[in-house]
């Protein structure tokens, strides 16, 4: 790890950044306790919240980075027509709002479902959605497509030449497996992972309804209760601080594992895989891809089409509301570049504990960000002036642990590998950054604004906090429309917030790519 | 000088807003939708008050205290409209509401006095309605008429968590209310019945309409919404010996800044202009029964000595003990 002067320099912006998450997330955090009333600490209830909210956030998180890893690898290994489409397709349900998901996962999973109905034709006993492992489906459903796509940077990572050298040596798959992909695969898996578990520890609304009933309880959940029904901040404040030490546990501890040696720089040529070409090698991956289709395309084909008829009868006041969560998502994107790209620098170049203050982000809860928000703001100025800005920081924090899982790994790459080339030809500050990082990272910046914008579209965090008839977002909106009984409305809004979210996050993730693609 | 023209002018126009009085009136978000009595409601007040009517939506029901509780004196609220029977204790006992000082007459079932006369100092009713069973009746013949048959049954039914939502609170406190002692008997007994707990009505409702239970825990005025709006008859509401009451209601803050206006708002919601917007846009029956009657489609509400209710003030504590002996029964 070099730590030259310009090393540190470069760094310094990444301090920065990294001071102001941790004042926004832990301020409001104390902003909440500081005004707790003495209440009641840590009951079994909780406990028993605790202990849930670890096993399944534990085995989705085993799950969708194992289901992960044949996707992952099939993708790598293959080319073919659709297949960029086909990459980003499979990104979709990770931005979809949780009720519109989990619609999808009951029309194809529920009692009256297209599982349960061929079951049902078959003569056979039906399965039930409902319980432990219909939360760790419903997750892996969330999830796979961001592990995927994270393993897959990983292999993307790997320079083209090495695979060349690779076939030079008559390597076996065997053989490429055990000298390139397992280094690469101990090197991804662990971060992958840490990050799929800390955003199921945060679930709330999937645990609760595909969990079936009061055991299904998360840590989240209590925090709503403490806020809702009991303004009880003081444990509000506690059960958060119990949130936040979890999800720092496992992301130091990620961290820890993964080691850092990258695999060196490549000439950017197109990757091709001389062993991939077994029949055997061919039908695996065709089915992992086919399967992996299959499992996440079909719940959001069937929202699509319930809810497309309804899409020509919205009312204006939805189209108003989508271009609120346009402007929002916009916004969020820009504060997570600023945020990010030094964080990212910093982490990369100089300390990779760094990336753990992003991970706040995931760590502390929305509720508990928004309400001590709304305590800071209130004695200066209206909150509801400031619902979109406000909204568009927090989605920018809540996004930022991603962002930096896919920026920070190929920062250090550049770094090591075109550090010294840079030095010798005094490239420095904005002119190191022009022409030797953003062209070497700019898939996954592409990548990163592109979840960024898509997540913040799909949020309903804070805006409910703060949100006035006039600044609805679409899917505050979406709700609205389900609380007064218009649930056929109610599917169109979803159909538009898949479309839009989608389209957003192709534009980004495209716009990336346009160079990289050969 | 174009520029400063439409400087001027939009400055003549925010003072012309600022001489009219804005009374600001904090509800849940449905209420405040399009498809809520919110635009109905704003434009009949302001055509007789001289004001501006601002309405803000600002989550839901339980949310709403939560919301208050965190402005304090500081907030911008007159009115707060939206909370229920189970939330007015502790929205006294918060100290930032002030008495209304108003007489009604209302037509909700009053199981503690007086049929028609209402009792609470702080707050006054605007609508109210009874939670129960929806069910689909093409599918179903004949329904439970009670939590044992229910119980015995194999049916199957989606209810809401009474720690995030409050129709959940509402299906916790009847049984506790009906049952006493025996309410932990009940629940074990509803345990495989339930399907699954969903964090708000919403959630609970979607998974009824996609089939994913055969019955939801909603309103007895849940049917008329598909009965007048989309020529549906295919809901029902199981009717059971007796079902628990939930009544909304406004109430004015301490800290208001317009008193007159507020107590003005107050009253105009107790009159036909107000009361007749509620039942098609709130699905609920309204507080003071409009001149019109009831619409078409809607039920009239069983007889008043069918209703239950728990004392508001006795709610917070009869509450934790109900939540506790809920989270025992259903988690085994």
């Amino acid at each position: 790890m070099a730590s030259g002067p310009i090393a540190i320099k470069r760094a310094l912006p990444g301090w920065i950044a990294a001071a102001l998450v941790a004042a926004i997330v832990l301020g409001t955090l104390s902003a909440v306790a500081m005004r707790a009333e003495p209440g009641r600490g840590l009951g079994p209830a909780e406990w028993a919240a605790i202990r849930f909210t670890v096993s399944q956030a534990v085995l989705s998180a085993a799950f969708s980075v194992l289901l992960a890893v044949p996707v992952a690898r099939a993708f790598a290994r293959r080319r073919f027509a659709g297949r960029r489409l086909l990459i980003s397709l499979l990104g979709a349900p990770f931005i979809l709002p949780v009720i519109v998901a989990v619609m999808g996962l009951l029309a194809v999973f529920g009692r009256s479902g297209i599982l349960n109905e061929t079951l049902r034709f078959m003569g056979l006993p039906e399965v039930s959605i409902y319980g432990l492992h219909g939360v760790v489906l419903a997750h892996v459903f969330f999830n796979l497509p961001l592990a995927t796509r994270l393993i897959l940077q990983g292999w993307q990572d790997i320079p083209s030449e090495r695979f060349r050298l690779a076939a030079q040596l008559g390597f076996t798959t065997r053989d490429i497996f055990h000298t390139l992909e397992r280094p690469m695969l101990t090197r991804t898996l662990p971060g992958a992972a840490a990050i799929i578990f800390a955003i199921c520890l945060s679930s709330f609304a999937v645990a609760l309804t595909l969990g079936g009933g009061p055991h299904a309880t998360t840590v989240e959940l209590a925090i709503y209760q403490a806020f809702r029904f009991d303004f009880d901040l003081g444990r509000a404040a506690l059960l958060s601080c119990v949130q936040i030490a979890l999800v720092g546990t496992a992301a130091i501890a990620a961290l820890k594992f993964s080691t850092r040696d990258g695999f060196g720089a490549g000439l950017d040529r197109p990757v091709q895989r001389w062993d991939a070409a077994h029949p055997l090698l061919r039908i695996i991956d065709t089915t992992a891809i086919a399967l992996a289709a299959l499992f996440l395309l079909l719940p959001i084909t069937l929202v699509i089409l319930r809810g497309a008829p309804a899409l020509t009868s919205l009312p204006t006041s939805v189209w108003a509301a989508a271009l609120a969560s346009i402007l929002i998502a916009l916004i969020s994107t820009v504060l997570m570049l600023a945020l990010a790209l030094p964080l990212a620098i910093a982490a990369g170049i100089h300390s990779a504990r760094l990336e753990t203050v992003g991970l706040l982000g995931i760590a502390a809860s929305p509720l508990v960000i928004g309400t001590g928000l709304f305590i800071v703001i209130n004695p200066i100025a209206d909150p509801f002036a400031l619902a979109l800005p406000v909204t568009a920081t927090v989605n920018a924090i809540m996004a930022l642990p991603f962002a930096l899982r896919i920026l920070t790994p190929s920062v250090r790459d550049t770094h090591a590998n075109y550090d010294r080339l840079a030095t010798s030809l005094n490239l420095t500050g904005f002119t190191w950054l022009r022409l030797v990082l953003i062209p070497r990272i700019r898939p996954n910046l592409g990548f990163a604004c592109g979840l960024t914008a898509a997540m913040s579209m799909g949020d309903l965090g804070v805006i409910a906090l703060f949100a006035d008839p006039q600044t609805a977002t679409l899917p505050l909106q979406m709700y609205r429309l389900m609380g007064a009984y218009r649930m056929e409305l109610a599917s169109g809004a979803a159909v538009l917030l898949l479309g839009l979210s989608f389209g957003i996050f192709w534009l980004f993730d495209k716009g990336g790519r346009a160079r990289a693609d050969a | 000088m174009k520029y400063l023209s439409i400087a001027a002018g939009l400055f003549a126009a925010t003072t012309a807003v600022a001489e009219t009085p804005v009374l600001t009136v904090y509800t849940y978000d449905s209420f405040v939708s399009d498809w809520g009595p919110g635009p109905a409601v704003k434009a009949a007040f302001e055509e007789t008050c001289g004001c501006e009517l601002n309405l803000v939506g600002a989550g839901d029901g339980a949310a709403l205290l939560a919301r208050v509780k965190l402005e304090g004196a500081r907030s911008d609220a007159d009115v707060v409209l939206g909370l229920d029977n189970n939330l007015t204790a502790a929205a006294v006992a918060s100290g930032l509401f002030q008495e209304h000082g108003q007489t009604v007459t209302v037509d909700v079932p009053n199981p503690f006095g007086e049929a028609g006369t209402w009792s609470d100092t702080h707050f006054l009713p605007y609508d109210w309605g009874y939670f129960a069973f929806v069910y689909d009746n093409t599918k179903l013949a004949t329904p439970p008429a009670s939590f044992d048959e229910l119980a015995a049954s194999d049916l199957k039914i989606v209810i809401q968590d009474p720690r995030s939502s409050t129709p959940g609170l509402g299906l916790l406190l009847w049984v506790k209310e009906q049952y006493g002692t025996d309410a932990p008997k009940i629940w074990e007994a509803l345990a495989d019945n339930i399907v699954t707990v969903t964090k708000g009505w919403s959630e609970a409702y979607g998974l009824f309409l996609e089939g994913e239970a055969d019955m939801v825990l909603s309103y007895t005025t849940s049917p008329a919404y598909h009965i007048v709006a989309e020529e549906d008859q295919s809901k029902s509401a199981a009717a059971f010996g007796s079902h628990y009451m939930q009544v909304e209601v406004a109430g004015k803050l301490a800290a208001t800044d317009q008193p007159e206006l507020a107590d003005q708002f107050l009253t105009f919601m107790t009159t036909d202009a107000f009361q007749s917007i509620i039942p098609t846009t709130n699905w609920m029956y309204p507080a003071i029964t409009p001149a019109g009657g009831l619409p078409e489609g809607f039920a009239a509400p069983i007889a008043p000595e069918q209703a239950r209710l728990i004392a508001p003030a006795d709610v917070p504590a009869i509450r934790d003990e109900a939540l506790a002996e809920w989270q025992a029964a259903l988690s085994q």
